[in-house]
């Protein structure tokens, strides 16, 4: 047993006779008797050289890859190694909330210099401090747009699934939710515009779409501004370097998964939700906002502002009930954005989209059925004759992460700039043998 | 300065690879007329930019921070390494369960040690963080009167002294709140509770101990009042720390619960996250927990989605590596640590508790022992010299402490709440208690100095008021 409490046996004898008890049994006199355990059925304690060989051979059953070509909700990028050395500091690691500002300057300044990047690379307003993840962010936003005579909820029929998932969870009770139909997954205009009555809160898509088609959210945003309807993105933050930004497809609310933005995969978190939202919509937004002010002696002071949303002052009426969100994440998504830079975010987009681009070309090439979907970004659909779970096997013989299995013959891929050409060449000459 | 203002056109930090591939030119009509506004920073001032602003904040592994209802304790060092390992951070969520075994057996395992600490049949790590489970929770509870109950149960009762995110998480839900006054003694008040209970509730939410800091007495008469009414009864596990190992939630009589694994379990907090808010249930709630759950065949560890779930609360399977640093927690402290910490943080409270009630006023049971935390009431110093919670939390900055948490409950005027966990030695404690009674002292021969505190931090008593009135939220 690691010992992470410093008292000596003295300083126990000690403190029991300041607090007059004998024991510290005594100290839980108000506690009925039959309620205490006699001893919890778990290992004894573990010194800490132990736990790390235990946890060590945990790990080792894990299967981890050189080359990974499965995207569908969690992307491998390059983390440059200064993410990582900024943002394990103790000082930002092991604080609370940023509750006292004159203590957390540092971390209010960090969440500012957030909002901003997220509000620059989506060119929308007013961006919170994190939510949980992608999922609930989009979640949160539809309840955000939900009023007593709007109370449905249409999704494009390709989103990501737990997207999907958390959205009805959350609306559950709040609203109803519709999945468009559609022919090549990819939002059809006509079929959209049938399903706006009056009763529509808002309209949700993925920008790249769950298949990594492009979507025409400009044609969405421009026909439900003329409906009165709120619009809700979801993007790939990397996609946004050089897509078409939220506000100029006229989107209200833009929410996404942060993954991308320097966090590994780690088995699916944790990640980072991001929301922002135009100006008109600030009041109505979840989550920890940090705002600029100035302090006693007129300097320059940030602190977590319109608190009046929020669970802690507003109790049943607040916005959400949301406490701890992601910030530690939303801290490492600053220093990555802060350290690809303009310049770099757009190579990083650029080089998945060639890579991609020629992943899927070779793939043609050889034979394989890459399916139409329309212009994409960094992930696409192949469907093979042999049965898909067949490619991805042997293709994990060679050390290699194939894409995600969607049914019986169709595989989603994913490109990021950490593979190259003799990777994908590599992995293109195993699935032609199943074409 | 921020970031945006040191940047450089032309600077470079990070250099991407260029692929070996033809360049693919997407439809113009797709792109973005202009370049995301990002900062250009070279590497070293990047570097030196945010270690500045580390400079500018303060954790456990710097000062004490005895913040109330936070449990802040502190963070060991060998869970940061267990959760860096390349087989944890580097897998894919949609691996093959084949290929991904310990990363199950991590969360299979976890989840039992949670229900054996808990006393609950069942646990889902899911839910990313408390207030999340706590809703998560009330989902189940919703899920299963839809099933068993002959009435509509639209009604969530709350105490006036919980946590904020109770009624928020009940509301969010879709319940309407019922809020309970305390007794004389800050407990639930027995008659109050038997007039709002009835055919409509669906579940009682409680902190025990309460968020006083006070163990809740007549727990199990509680629990048979909200049960005979045919309602349920929700353990916030906040306020876990005080008792864990000792006693057990289930046994209590609660038939749900949510856990911060960023508190009770030592993961650290991150600024406000990533945390954790696992879910625990007795047998008749956990066909509805979040999809999917870890369960063992054999030696095999495989996922398994239940119909009768609540569905998701997010993307995957929750936050991962918060799991591992709780597990490997658990693993290190073992059956005797456990509830070695729980009584050494009872301890903890009480020493400082004791050595403060000469000069602040506390609010206590009639035992006069409190648990993991306590809560001050500056009311009559507020009225007689003037200075506030507030006043005295600032002071405490000077004193390189971390203020409790302050204003809260609510039901305690000029509240401060302090939890010192029990990572922290009696020298810190008693250091803290000599920093308490001098502010006591100033308080009385110099107010006004006070009013003034912090004098050593970089700012002073930020303007909130103009902060919300007129929202500047990012920089431009």
């Amino acid at each position: 047993m690691s010992i992470y409490f410093p008292h000596t046996k003295v300083d126990i004898e000690e403190m029991l006779k300041a607090c007059k008890a004998k024991s510290l049994e005594d100290l839980y006199v108000d506690v009925p008797k039959d309620l205490f355990v006699k001893e919890l059925n778990i290992p004894s304690g573990k010194t800490q050289q132990e736990v790390l060989r235990q946890f060590e051979e945990m790990s080792d059953k894990n299967v981890v890859y050189k080359t990974i070509l499965k995207g569908a909700g969690s992307y491998n990028h390059y983390i440059p190694p200064v993410v990582k050395a900024l943002t394990s500091k103790a000082e930002f690691v092991t604080a609370y909330t940023p509750y006292q500002a004159e203590m957390s300057q540092g971390i209010l300044k960090s969440f500012f210099e957030y909002q901003t990047m997220i509000c620059n690379l989506l060119e929308m307003d007013v961006s919170n401090a994190s939510v949980y993840s992608g999922a609930s962010a989009a979640a949160e936003a539809a309840i955000m747009c939900i009023e007593r005579k709007r109370t449905k909820v249409i999704v494009a029929n390709k989103i990501k699934p737990d997207t999907l998932k958390t959205i009805k969870t959350y609306t559950d009770g709040h609203g109803e939710v519709v999945v468009l139909e559609s022919e090549n997954g990819k939002v059809d205009i006509q079929s959209l515009e049938k399903e706006l009555a009056d009763d529509v809160a808002c309209v949700y898509l993925e920008q790249p779409n769950y298949f990594g088609s492009i979507e025409d959210a400009k044609a969405v945003g421009d026909m439900l501004a003329t409906k009165g309807i709120k619009f809700v993105m979801g993007v790939n933050p990397i996609a946004m370097a050089i897509l078409k930004s939220p506000r100029e497809c006229g989107a209200d609310i833009a929410v996404g998964e942060g993954q991308p933005l320097g966090m590994p995969l780690s088995f699916g978190g944790p990640y980072l939700g991001f929301m922002a939202c135009l100006e008109k919509e600030v009041r109505r937004m979840p989550g920890r906002i940090v705002g600029k002010t100035t302090d006693a002696e007129g300097k320059d002071a940030y602190v977590l502002t319109l608190q009046a949303r929020e669970q802690h002052i507003r109790r049943e009426r607040a916005l959400s009930n949301i406490c701890s969100n992601q910030a530690l994440c939303a801290l490492t998504a600053t220093i990555y954005l802060a350290a690809l830079g303009k310049e770099g975010l757009k190579d990083v987009a650029n080089a998945c989209v060639d890579l991609a681009h020629y992943f899927a070309k070779k793939l043609k090439d050889a034979g394989v059925n890459v399916l139409d979907k329309g212009e994409f970004f960094h992930e696409f659909v192949t469907s093979t004759k042999a049965r898909a779970r067949d490619v991805l096997k042997a293709l994990k013989e060679e050390g290699i992460l194939g894409g995600h299995l969607l049914n019986n013959d169709e595989i989603l891929w994913c490109t990021t700039e950490m593979v190259d050409k003799k990777d994908l060449d590599k992995a293109v000459e195993i699935i032609a043998k199943f074409a | 300065m921020l970031i945006f203002e040191k940047t450089k056109q032309g600077r470079k930090c990070t250099e991407i690879k260029k692929p070996n591939v033809d360049k693919y030119n997407l439809d113009a009509s797709f792109l973005r007329e202009n370049d995301a506004n990002l900062p250009e920073i070279a590497e070293i001032d990047l570097v030196r930019h945010y270690s500045g602003y580390a400079s500018q904040a303060k954790g456990v592994d710097n000062v004490f921070y005895p913040l109330g209802s936070c449990t802040m304790k502190y963070n060991p060092k060998v869970n940061e390494e267990v959760a860096s390992l390349k087989g944890f951070t580097n897998i894919h969520p949609l691996q093959d369960e084949s290929d991904v075994q310990g990363a199950l057996e991590v969360m299979y395992t976890l989840s039992e040690r949670l229900k054996e600490i808990t006393g609950m049949d069942d646990v889902s790590l899911q839910p990313f963080a408390g207030a999340q489970g706590e809703y998560a929770a009330l989902k189940l509870i919703e899920a299963y009167h839809k099933e068993n109950s002959k009435t509509p149960r639209t009604k969530i009762i709350v105490p006036d002294s919980a946590h904020g995110t109770n009624p928020a998480s009940a509301r969010l839900a879709g319940y309407e709140i019922i809020n309970v006054k305390s007794n004389s003694d800050y407990g639930v008040d027995l008659d109050e509770l038997k007039k709002v209970v009835g055919d409509d509730t669906a579940a009682l939410m409680l902190t025990n101990p309460t968020t006083l800091g006070l163990f809740e007495k007549n727990i199990k008469k509680i629990s048979d009042i909200v049960h005979k009414a045919g309602g349920l009864l929700y353990y916030d596990g906040a306020n876990l720390n005080a008792i864990m190992g000792v006693i057990r939630p289930g046994d209590m009589g609660f038939d749900v619960v949510h856990l911060n694994l960023h508190k009770t379990f030592s993961t650290p907090h991150g600024g406000g996250g990533p945390g954790s808010g696992p879910i625990g249930c007795k047998e008749i709630l956990s066909k509805y927990l979040p999809n999917p759950k870890v369960v063992k065949v054999g030696n095999e560890y495989f996922f398994n989605c239940d119909p009768s779930s609540i569905g998701k609360v997010g993307s995957f399977y929750g936050n991962f590596l918060v799991y591992l640093k709780a597990f490997a927690y658990i693993e290190t402290l073992g059956k005797e640590g456990i509830p070695m910490s729980a009584k050494l943080a009872v301890l903890n409270a009480n020493y400082l508790k004791f050595n403060l009630e000469d000069k602040y006023k506390a609010i206590n049971s009639k035992s006069k022992y409190c648990m993991h935390e306590f809560v001050l009431s500056l009311e009559d110093m507020k009225k007689e010299i003037g200075v506030s919670a507030m006043d005295v939390a600032k002071c405490l900055i000077d004193k390189n402490i971390h203020p409790p948490t302050m204003y809260f409950p609510l039901i305690v005027s000029e509240a401060l709440m302090f939890e010192p966990t029990e990572t922290e030695s009696k020298e810190t404690l008693d250091v803290a208690i000599k920093a308490m009674k001098d502010i006591y002292e100033v308080a009385h021969s110099n107010p006004e100095y006070c009013h003034g505190a912090p004098y050593k931090a970089t700012i002073k008593r930020p303007d909130e008021t103009t902060a919300a009135r007129t929202p500047i939220l990012k920089h431009v």
